[in-house]
């Protein structure tokens, strides 16, 4: 019979008008093309011009539409009407919130700015946060890194001057090998996915190392399924493996690293494991040639990189030497820690020689001569096509930051760093310690704070400590007991605060940091001192501001509320002054506008804090008559200058938009990028392209476009001096001591060289009784807690089950729908629990941040992240065992505070089904903002 | 297969209702006046009533009518055609009979040969879905019809070809639930020719698409238990079956027993035809891994 | 009319390549954004923000673990949409006939206008393409983006399928695969582009690539062919930084 079809539009009208701004679903900050027809949002997709996305967008993006319309959102100010905790508020106008904000903030500053302790979470607004509160003059300021990756960024700033995270990229077109450690759907999620295809493409061999086979690990072409910790244990005996056959870059090392330094080994002196510097402070190495101590860099030296020489009566042995004879020892041998990581010796080795033979039997070479910054011309571009990423996995546990910097190691003797097909840095990185601040945290009452409050110590002189030797600031960051702190430590702000220790504060003030729920370890308690009062009645932490977009568990607890937008609705800069979305081969920034303007009394947060600045006449939000200086935050990153000529955004500066990275402020800046597509994107010279440390193009390019103001190349430190010279205070040397408890700890942690040691949790249970490691990844369809509210995503993970593997669940006699207690020392929960095989066999883990408080995010009491989903934040807490000293031991890493949440050791034990209810459970909050309509249907009215 | 009340009402009650025509078509039981027009109403009611139910589970009903345009290719379009059909016919037949004491005997033979084309039709909906092994075995159409025919002959007081029915249909409802029990490996399809990644090893399904129910899963991948399908099914051959047709065979006849064996016998028939669906595995279930 | 098409001019598809999907589900959410304000009705949303939330969606991403005794257990992340079937069941069952394969380009199709809601052609699909939208009262299923690879519209690059656009990892791809240059062709001939259950004869013209053997699984791991590119220079420390000054002196 005849077939007939109906006639069909295939060219239907899709929009309006395509308004290109940067996503804000998780903090990879894609380019969006955002759709508009009759007013409203009707499609979104991603920006193929974008240098951070090209075109794709993953499920959080493409759900931004859910997110924009979410019922969760706020609608006012409120303050607070019932008790905390209950969710009870009564909205007010923005004139009362900044009124009731600013009569408590002003006496503060007045009196005692550190009262005020101002922290921020998934913020990406850290230059104008820090410039606030410096302004104010509070020490107690930073963003939530302390939780997040800290390790990986102090780790690398401080190896390389440059780290995992965004700071840069594996050369995803050329390499060959590629190791990926510890990462789930962490930074930097679009770009991974992206590269990864492209490795694929190419037939590069990828290894995933994770306890966990999903997402990335699911298509490495090999698994390891390490057990969670060991890490470090792994790479160091690769490291191990290698320096034993000679399978290292020497001249790599010779040229681009502090292998060859000296190092002092006279245990009496003072100076006892520094590098030998001459009097203009180089350093000096010695030469084979005359056997003697000369200036690195002085024309013609060839340094040696073994023995002793003695040196004005001191002895000296070059770092390489100190190296290896630590890493060869049997300790590090495959043999060794085989049965401790849960991978086998064959598989060290074999993945050893895989990497040695890609990076010296494949090595690849670019025909583009460059120069480096002695002045050396070289012909071609040499690579070592073996390349690495690594994230949370490396970074929350308490051995993290030298796990990470084994990692660096690794990559470095293998000579893989800033090469062709090796890990690339991303403009402004490469930026050594030299090029960042120390932490500053002089307060003045009525002043602002003597400068930047974060930053890179380089010895016991910058730690934030009183004269006595308590801690300047409320979360105890740059102290002796974690003194390389760089991102503060906002997960011990609420317990410093409730225990008055160092101090009491008068003010919490939060940004989009979900502290009572998902973002704190030890949920419960945090939400108990949040609510707790003393023997008259008040609130322990008397004052609480927050600022959230939407009714997220944290809003509960806050005295005061101001309203964020949500991120279609926004300006904000992503900015070369924060963390910028460049490329290796470009330096780029980008904007948000409000491409729909809000329908509700709500305001941007970055403008509220502007005004509120101008409100307390801040300096540098105040002209000199005292009138504000900026309207909102769009003016703001217009207009404001931290150097002159250097601001907010780099792109079009100028009256005439000509400037690049320099230049007068351009009222027409914003517009400016609005018409590029949302974001501006400059390319680096070919001859500037790699070796971007050593190499004058780049350091010449840097200068003129902003990133530096003179040209500063510097080596890699496989030797981190800046961590002996704490040591050295920890050996009882110089004026500044540490505390008797930590000297031992502080030698341990403080090893120039890196380390490893087994995570603190372990090290204070009894292994015996908490045989499981449990850990946590963030789904890819998810961002931390955002996604439940979104009508679509919380359909794909609207609850988490407890995954373990197939050797516990047959131990414990699992069937399908079966449920478990979870006990850590410090805590139990209740969780469904799920076979999972493709698990490392003494791990357990679930999806991140899916269980949710009742009341919260605008959803029905009953739903399932509310009775099924669940935390393991419950079993963990910010404080080790105690071990029977009388002393509080945190759960972090020694060095820089990072909360290790992944140190987590339980058990497990059937449970009863009964109702089918994860516990604990929390009681509901009341919801400021009601329940979501019932059904949706969105676009039917286009 | 999720056993949704309007099809389990729609293929039993309709079954009956053509039943009982077929009969009335073949002059059985000899009726006129009053005594035809309550068989026939009994039959139109049945029938009619059963094809309004198949409506209620459509997502637009309003345009029911469009159904009846794909005979050539639809077997649920041939099922409204054939239905219709039959209905006129049989409508044509009765009025006559009823109101003009007229019998056109041609006409009512026409009738019900329509009545078993309509039930074969309701059957292949199922019988035709190579996606459901159970459904798709020559024991469905069989099984459609007997029922029809068993019901019908009960509600016509066939007795003798009741029970000759009810006996075969017993047999066949007892080999349809064995020859059931072993089509979907027979068939072949495991979770391994679903997604094609046997030769990996074995698969199992580590986290479905979404944490929630779907359209998919409430309608398709419906399970049951083991053991209660097998109550059940002890159930339903007792109540459709063996004491019908031990009645029949031992006990005095009379309209109080008839009565009873009719609404044994439609009890059975129920809880079958729930088994027929609740029974049923859809191939879709094996990337659910529910099979 | 539910009647096939006898042939097609050409074979519309989709690659899907399960050795690089990571299961990120960016597929499953465009997919979701583009179709519910575009062809046809809306896909709609159920206790949206409730107890058993429950919506529409054109394609869906399993995962799947699969073991061999005595090896580690592999992952595969496994996206499923409609397949466009030469031999569709779900359209000859269709009793209106809104239920249509395309004879130009083979997509299947449903004419919502015509659509009863009778869920019929979901029952005879054996994929789980097809979702009844309980809003509408229609069924709702994958269109190939019908309205974006030919609309005029949108830049030329764009016309592709939502989720192809998308997918961060490449894993999809669209094309034709009755052209046997094509790239899903070509690319399907190259890998062992899999049909999902073949045994029930519907032809599907989508096809998947299995994943790429894994050396942790496939292949004896352990057995190091390159062990004696690490044959130690020498035991000790010492020994080693003798060798080493060697090294440095012939840089």
């Amino acid at each position: 019979m005849n077939h007939h079809q109906p006639d069909l539009d295939t060219s239907p009208e899709v929009s309006d008008e395509i308004r290109k701004t940067t996503c804000y679903m998780c903090a990879c900050r894609c380019g969006i093309n955002v759709h508009m027809k009759d007013g409203k949002v009707k499609y979104i997709e991603g920006n193929r011009d974008h240098p951070i996305n090209k075109g794709v967008l993953c499920a959080k993006g493409s759900a931004g539409i859910m997110q924009h319309y979410s019922p969760a959102r706020l609608r006012a100010p409120m303050k607070r009407v019932g008790e905390r905790g209950e969710g009870k508020f009564e909205e007010i106008s923005w004139d009362e919130a900044f009124d009731i904000a600013a009569k408590r903030l002003g006496p503060i500053r007045e009196k005692a700015p550190h009262k005020l302790a101002f922290f921020t979470g998934r913020d990406q607004s850290q230059s104008l946060t820090s410039f606030w509160a410096q302004q104010f003059g509070t020490p107690n300021y930073a963003a939530h890194g302390g939780f997040c990756s800290v390790n990986m960024a102090a780790a690398g700033i401080y190896t390389m001057g440059g780290a995992f995270w965004e700071f840069g990229v594996p050369d995803w077109d050329r390499t060959k090998m590629f190791m990926i450690f510890g990462v789930a759907e962490d930074h930097d999620s679009n770009p991974i996915k992206m590269g990864l295809s492209k490795l694929k493409e190419r037939g590069a061999k990828i290894v995933g190392v994770n306890p966990i086979r999903t997402g990335y690990n699911a298509i490495a072409d090999e698994w390891v399924g390490i057990t969670p910790g060991t890490d470090g244990l792994f790479v160091l005996a690769m490291i191990h493996v290698l320096l034993k056959a000679g399978k290292v870059d020497l001249d790599y090392l010779m040229r681009y690293t502090n292998a060859p330094m000296l190092v002092n080994m006279d245990e009496t002196s003072n100076e006892f494991g520094l590098l030998l510097r001459d009097l203009q402070g180089q350093f000096m190495v010695q030469d084979r040639v005359t056997g003697k101590p000369a200036a690195f860099d002085k024309k013609g030296v060839k340094p040696v990189f073994s023995g002793e020489i003695t040196y004005q009566g001191t002895k000296y042995t070059p770092v390489f030497q100190l190296m290896t004879e630590k890493y060869l020892s049997d300790d590090y041998a495959p043999e060794a820690v085989a049965d401790r990581c849960g991978i086998s010796a064959e598989t060290i080795h074999r993945l050893a020689a895989e990497l040695a033979h890609v990076a010296f039997e494949q090595e690849i070479t670019i025909d583009q001569p460059w120069t480096d910054w002695k002045g050396e011309k070289h012909e071609t571009m040499t690579g070592r096509p073996v390349s690495f990423h690594a994230m949370r996995g490396i970074s929350a546990h308490s051995n993290g930051f030298q796990t990470c910097r084994a990692i660096h190691l690794l990559q470095i003797i293998l000579g893989s760093v800033e090469v062709p097909g090796g890990y690339r840095f991303k403009p402004p990185y490469p930026k050594p310690v030299e090029g960042h601040p120390t932490p500053h945290s002089s307060t003045t009452p009525g002043g602002p704070l003597n400068g930047p409050h974060l930053g890179f110590t380089r010895g016991p002189e910058d730690l934030a400590l009183n004269a006595s030797g308590t801690p300047v600031r409320i979360d105890k960051a740059f102290t002796w007991e974690n003194p390389m702190s760089s991102h503060g430590m906002m997960h011990m702000v609420i317990s410093n605060a409730h225990a008055g220790d160092p101090y009491k504060i008068d003010t919490l003030f939060m940004y989009m940091a979900n502290m009572s729920w998902n973002s704190s370890m030890n949920s419960r308690g945090v939400m108990d001192m949040l609510t707790d009062k003393d023997e008259n009645g008040d609130y322990v932490i008397p004052n609480i501001i927050y600022s959230d977009a939407y009714s997220s568990e944290m809003v509960a607890f806050a005295d005061l509320i101001l309203p964020d937008t949500t991120y279609l609705e926004r300006h904000d800069c992503i900015s070369l002054l924060d963390r910028p979305i460049s490329e290796a081969d470009a330096i780029c920034d980008s904007i948000r506008w409000p491409v729909v303007e809000p329908d509700r009394d709500v305001r941007g947060f970055q403008s509220a804090l502007i005004q509120l600045g101008s409100k307390l006449g801040l300096p540098g939000f105040v002209n000199e008559n005292g009138s504000a200086k900026y309207a909102d935050y769009a003016d703001y990153i217009v207009n404001h200058e931290r150097r002159p000529g250097v601001g907010p955004l780099a792109g079009f500066r100028n009256k005439d938009g000509s400037g690049k990275g320099r230049g007068e402020p351009n009222p027409e800046q914003l517009n400016k990028y609005i018409e590029n597509g949302g974001f501006w994107k400059d390319h680096i010279p070919d001859e500037a392209l790699f070796y971007k440390p050593w190499n004058k193009a780049y350091q010449d390019w840097a200068v003129e476009r902003g990133i530096f103001d003179k040209p500063s190349p510097y080596l890699f430190s496989i030797y981190v001096e800046p961590m002996q010279k704490f040591r050295l205070a920890a050996m009882g040397k110089g004026e500044l001591q540490p505390p008797d408890h930590l000297r031992a700890q502080l030698i341990e942690a403080m090893d120039p060289l890196p380390v490893w040691w087994a995570p603190y949790e372990e090290q204070g249970i009894d292994c015996e009784e908490y045989p499981l490691h449990a850990l946590t990844q963030r789904p890819a369809a998810m961002y931390h807690s955002w996604g439940s509210q979104n009508a679509w995503l919380r359909q794909i993970h609207g609850t988490n089950p407890l995954y373990v593997s197939g050797e516990v669940w047959t131990k414990h006699r699992f069937n399908e729908g079966d449920w478990a207690y979870v006990t850590s020392h410090h805590g139990k929960i209740k969780v469904p629990v799920v076979r999972m095989d493709a698990l490392n066999p003494n791990t357990v883990w679930t999806w991140n941040a899916i269980g949710k408080r009742k009341g919260a995010w605008a959803l029905d009491e009953n739903a399932p992240e509310a009775t099924k989903g669940f935390l393991l934040n419950h079993l963990i807490h910010e404080l080790l065992p105690p071990k029977g000293d009388g002393l509080r031991w945190s759960n972090s890493d020694p060095i820089t505070g990072q909360a290790a949440w992944y140190d987590l050791r339980v058990k497990i034990e059937k449970a009863p089904a009964e109702d089918g209810v994860s516990q604990p459970e929390t009681p509901a909050q009341a919801s400021p903002v009601g329940q979501g309509p019932k059904d949706i249907a969105y676009g039917g009215e286009f | 297969m999720h056993p949704a009340a309007s099809v389990i009402i729609f293929t039993s009650l309709s079954g009956l209702g053509f039943g009982l025509l077929f009969f009335l078509g073949l002059d059985r039981p000899v009726v006129s006046g009053w005594v035809a027009f309550t068989f026939f109403l009994i039959a139109y009611a049945l029938a009619v009533g059963g094809l309004l139910a198949s409506t209620f589970h459509l997502g637009n009903p309003q345009r029911a009518m469009k159904a009846f345009s794909q005979w050539r290719t639809s077997w649920l379009s041939r099922e409204g055609v054939v239905s219709v059909a039959t209905l006129l016919v049989m409508g044509l037949y009765a009025a006559l009979l009823i109101f003009a004491d007229i019998r056109i005997a041609p006409l009512g033979w026409l009738g019900s040969a329509l009545c078993i084309a309509t039930v074969y039709c309701t059957s292949m909906i199922y019988g035709q879905l190579k996606t459901v092994p159970r459904w798709n075995m020559s024991t469905t159409p069989a099984l459609f019809i007997l029922y029809s025919l068993a019901g019908g002959a009960l509600l016509s007081a066939q007795l003798p070809f009741a029970l000759f029915a009810i006996v075969i249909l017993t047999a066949i409802q007892i080999l349809s639930w064995a020859r059931g029990d072993m089509s979907f490996s027979q068939a072949g399809h495991t979770i391994e020719t679903a997604t094609g990644l046997g030769a990996l090893g074995k698969v199992r399904l580590l986290e479905a698409p979404h944490s929630g129910e779907n359209y998919l899963t409430r309608e398709m991948v419906h399970v049951i238990g083991r053991k209660h399908g097998q109550k059940l099914r002890v159930i339903a051959t007792l109540c459709l079956g063996i004491i019908p047709v031990a009645m029949l065979l031992f006990f005095p006849v009379n309209h109080f027993s008839v009565v009873l064996i009719i609404i044994l016998h439609v009890i059975g028939l129920f809880v079958s035809r729930w088994l027929f669906f609740a029974e049923a595995e859809h191939v879709v279930g094996l990337y659910y891994d529910k099979r | 009319m539910t009647a096939l098409p006898q042939t097609t001019a050409k074979k519309l598809g989709l690659v899907i390549d399960l050795d690089i999907c990571v299961g990120c589900h960016a597929c499953v959410i465009n997919c979701k954004e583009w179709n519910t304000s575009n062809y046809g009705a809306p896909l709609s949303d159920q206790d949206a923000y409730g107890a058993n939330p429950s919506g529409t969606f054109l394609n869906r991403i399993h995962t799947y673990e699969v073991k061999q005794p005595q090896k580690p257990a592999q992952t595969v992340h496994f996206p499923k949409s409609c397949l466009h079937c030469e031999d569709a069941p779900c359209v000859t069952v269709c009793p209106t006939g809104a239920s249509y394969k395309r004879s130009e380009d083979g997509i299947v199709l449903v004419n919502e206008s015509d659509c009863i809601g009778c869920g019929l052609c979901a029952w005879a699909c054996p994929y789980g393409a097809r979702e009844l939208d309980a809003a509408e009262g229609v069924m709702k299923k994958c269109t190939l983006c019908v309205d974006r690879i030919y609309n005029e519209n949108i830049p030329e690059i764009d016309r592709e399928p939502a989720c192809v656009r998308t997918c961060p990892a490449n894993a999809r791809h669209f094309g034709d695969f009755a052209d046997p240059e094509s790239d899903v062709s070509q690319m399907s001939a190259a890998r062992g582009g899999m049909e999902l259950m073949p045994e029930q004869g519907t032809k599907p013209v989508n096809r998947y690539l299995p994943p790429r053997p894994k050396a942790d699984i496939h292949t004896d791991g352990d057995i190091n062919i390159l062990a004696p590119f690490l044959e130690p220079v020498a035991d000790t420390p010492k020994g080693l930084l003798g060798w080493l000054d060697k090294a440095l002196e012939a840089l």
